[in-house]
């Protein structure tokens, strides 16, 4: 067993960076996930491993950062609350536009605007289908607990630099705010200087060596023939990573006649109504997104033999409901039930959402 | 009687005709083509190549680095 | 002697005094006619190569004109988003502190969108240099108004001038970023003359001294035309920039420490 603490979200998103080997962190303080480099400040990982730490002077410069940052191959990371993460857009888009790794996390909170710092789900089509400008795709993973808050930072970074491609961490604020048991992972060394020139040695800026052309992060390209070309890169690329990285849970699916489909938080709560629905005799089953992009469509096909009806749990007024139905496509009824403006659902009220918009009908 | 003499070449097909050389050389000696380039600019050229004395001003200045300079001892 | 066999008697490799650096790439450049960006970076290329730094040294190039500088520098580069080149070098520079690392910035890229990013990065005194070119103009997008557009300057969206009621007045963002303790060295200099040119180049090579002993920041605004964008020739230009720029924009070192 390796090293398992009591600790918040937020503070181990922190301890998984060092651990994992991150080599920068650039952050602008917000609530509900100021933790994090309060945390990465007071561990002072620069005497320990090396890793850079810096408060910038907005989310536009820190997500800047990530970008100059990852451009030298190194394994960088941001996080944020949502209005911090709508700022890094600009930034986001670009790292993909440039191909380059690297790791952001958003601890949501509800909006639209300023909205509040209590949690939601609501930044979910902003990180799915988009957000910044430009047909891309973010790896987005959603922790449900804080355990998965320290595992999908390495995995984040690993996803990452396999596709060369920013990944997010979609969580949100009641994850980010929790204190949880979590099992730690091992430190692994920062890479080498041998280590980044083996990794990423054909494309990252770390000065011209005299074997090779120069490397250029750049996302610009007029040419309208070669900018073509290089989004059917992209998108190939996006379809690489749905053929090999969904992941998602099950749970008590094998004989579930109704389906909860949640992610993150959400998904704790109906799986908590799967629990005093199967007691009542409903025979309800869970499918937990891990991934929402790529997102788990084939999964959620493959339970439409069995299923009456599907109910969508998310906080938000509606958003992940719509890949639900892309991927029901009509076959049988889909619902969205969601509390919002920084109210988490009970498991009673999710149960009963079931039983009146699709058991009832 | 100047200590130096020099030459300069220009490249041609790449000089964009913005004449800073021209006002930038001491002793007049580069002027504009009548002849434009694949571009359709006037290129700069010795005019007056026996006035070079090879300091290199007109390379200093030169945005597109199209013009080297050659310079030896007046005999 | 014709003077045909002279010339060819002196065009040969010993007699060889200027000469592009092979740190230019051979990629004609695309701006216009007679611009300042071509200068500059020609010095700065011939700086490099005169200090053997190729290898260790990172550009950022920004949006606008000199977007593209990474097609003319034989160095690794990365481009930046709008304004956001000091925060690149930033963490280039903090995550390689050995590396040389520098930006690229028009006045709109530097003053206005980028205003925040080059304050924090000057007062934070990164390691790094800071090109600041300043033509008063939006080059790239067809010449619209700068911070740094003089009063008075007719631009693409200051059709009669600029009027400093309705615009803002001018700019001396150089003089502001002086003040600020992370800066070591803060100049001004021009590229119209071969002399103008020769000491921006000694600038050029202090500024990246200074990154070699780990100085802190090191910014160098070069004042220079926009043919295209003030609608004059290249020459015309430079008399303008001289009659109107330079009283405005005082050449000389602002701070040396
Ligand atoms: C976010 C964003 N806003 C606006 C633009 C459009 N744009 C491109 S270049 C430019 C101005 C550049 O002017 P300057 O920095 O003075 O450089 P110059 O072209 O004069 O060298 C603008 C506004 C952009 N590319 N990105
Ligand atoms: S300065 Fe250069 S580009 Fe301009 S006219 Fe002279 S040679 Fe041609
Ligand atoms: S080297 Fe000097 S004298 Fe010769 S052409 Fe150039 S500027 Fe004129």
């Amino acid at each position: 067993m390796g090293d398992v603490r009591l600790m918040k979200g937020n503070e181990v998103i922190a301890e998984a960076a060092i651990r994992c080997g991150c080599d920068g962190y650039f952050g602008y303080p917000i609530t509900p996930q100021s933790e994090v480099m309060e945390t990465l400040m007071a561990r002072q990982p620069w005497e320990q491993t090396g890793m850079v730490v810096l408060q910038a002077e907005s989310e536009v410069a820190a997500i800047n950062m990530v970008y100059g940052g990852a451009s030298c191959g190194k394994k960088i990371m941001t996080s944020s609350s949502s209005p911090g993460i709508s700022l890094k857009q600009e930034g986001i888009t670009y790292l993909a536009g440039a191909e380059l790794p690297a790791l952001v996390v958003n601890v949501v909170r509800a909006g639209p605007g300023l909205g509040t710092i209590q949690p939601a789900q609501s930044d979910y089509f902003q990180s799915v289908k988009g957000g910044g400008h430009g047909d891309y795709k973010l790896i987005v993973l959603a922790p449900a607990s804080v355990q998965e808050m320290n595992d999908f930072v390495g995995l984040g970074f690993e996803l990452a630099f396999k596709y060369r491609n920013p990944a997010l961490i979609l969580s949100d604020g009641a994850i980010g705010q929790m204190m949880e048991k979590v099992e730690l992972s091992d430190y692994k060394p920062r890479w080498t200087d041998e280590e980044i020139q083996e990794i990423s040695g054909s494309w990252a800026t770390t000065g011209k060596k005299s074997d090779r052309e120069r490397n250029i992060s750049t996302s610009l390209d007029l040419d309208s023939a070669r900018q073509e070309q290089f989004n059917h890169k992209l998108q190939a690329k996006y379809r690489a990573m749905e053929e090999n990285e969904v992941r998602f849970e099950k749970i008590n699916c094998d004989d579930a006649e109704y389906l909860f489909i949640a992610y993150g938080s959400s998904a704790r709560i109906s799986q908590k109504a799967v629990e005093l629905g199967r007691e009542k005799g409903i025979k309800i089953g869970l499918i937990r997104p891990i991934t929402l992009f790529p997102y788990p469509t084939k999964a959620i096909q493959e339970m439409l033999g069995q299923v009456k009806g599907i109910l969508s749990v998310e906080m938000s007024a509606g958003q992940m409901v719509e890949d639900v139905r892309l991927a029901v496509n009509g076959k049988v009824p889909v619902e969205h039930f969601g509390r919002y403006g920084g109210i988490i659902p009970t498991p009673e009220e999710v149960l009963e959402a079931l039983e009146q918009k699709i058991i009832g009908k | 009687m100047a200590k130096f003499k020099g030459a300069i070449v220009v490249e041609t097909e790449k000089c964009k005709g913005c004449s800073l050389c021209v006002v930038a050389c001491p002793t007049g000696v580069i002027e504009l083509a009548r002849d434009v380039n694949a571009k359709g600019y006037h290129y700069a050229y010795m005019a007056n190549p026996d006035a070079c004395i090879g300091c290199s001003s007109c390379g200093l200045v030169c945005p597109d680095t199209v013009i080297t300079v050659y310079r030896t001892k007046a005999s | 002697m014709t003077a045909t066999t002279e010339i060819n008697k002196i065009i040969n490799e010993d007699n060889l005094v200027y000469k592009k650096t092979n740190l230019l790439l051979d990629n004609e450049m695309h701006y216009c006619p007679g611009c300042t960006h071509g200068v500059i970076h020609k010095v700065i290329a011939e700086v490099i190569d005169e200090m053997d730094i190729q290898n260790e040294t990172i550009g950022v190039s920004p949006v606008g004109c000199s977007v593209l500088a990474y097609n003319y520098i034989d160095i690794d580069w990365q481009e930046a988003a709008h304004g956001r080149a000091p925060a690149l070098a930033t963490a280039t520079s903090r995550l390689m502190p050995e590396k040389y690392v520098f930006t690229y910035q028009g006045d709109g890229d530097l003053a206005s969108i980028g205003c925040a990013e080059i304050i924090h990065a000057c007062n934070r005194g990164e390691n790094i240099v800071v090109f600041f070119v300043n033509n008063a103009i939006y080059g790239m997008t067809g010449g619209q108004m700068a911070p740094t557009t003089l009063e008075g300057q007719v631009t693409a969206t200051t059709p009669y001038g600029r009027n400093t009621a309705l615009n803002g007045h001018t700019m001396k963002i150089t003089e502001m970023i002086a003040l600020l303790p992370g800066t070591r060295y803060v100049t001004r200099q021009s590229a119209e003359t071969p002399a103008a040119v020769r000491k921006l180049k000694k600038a050029v090579r202090k500024a990246f001294e200074n990154t070699t002993e780990k100085k802190g920041l090191s910014f160098i605004e070069i004042v220079g035309t926009c043919s295209s964008g003030w609608k004059l020739t290249p020459t015309q230009s430079n008399e303008w920039m001289k009659e109107n720029m330079f009283p405005f924009y005082q050449l000389g070192t602002l701070k040396d420490e």
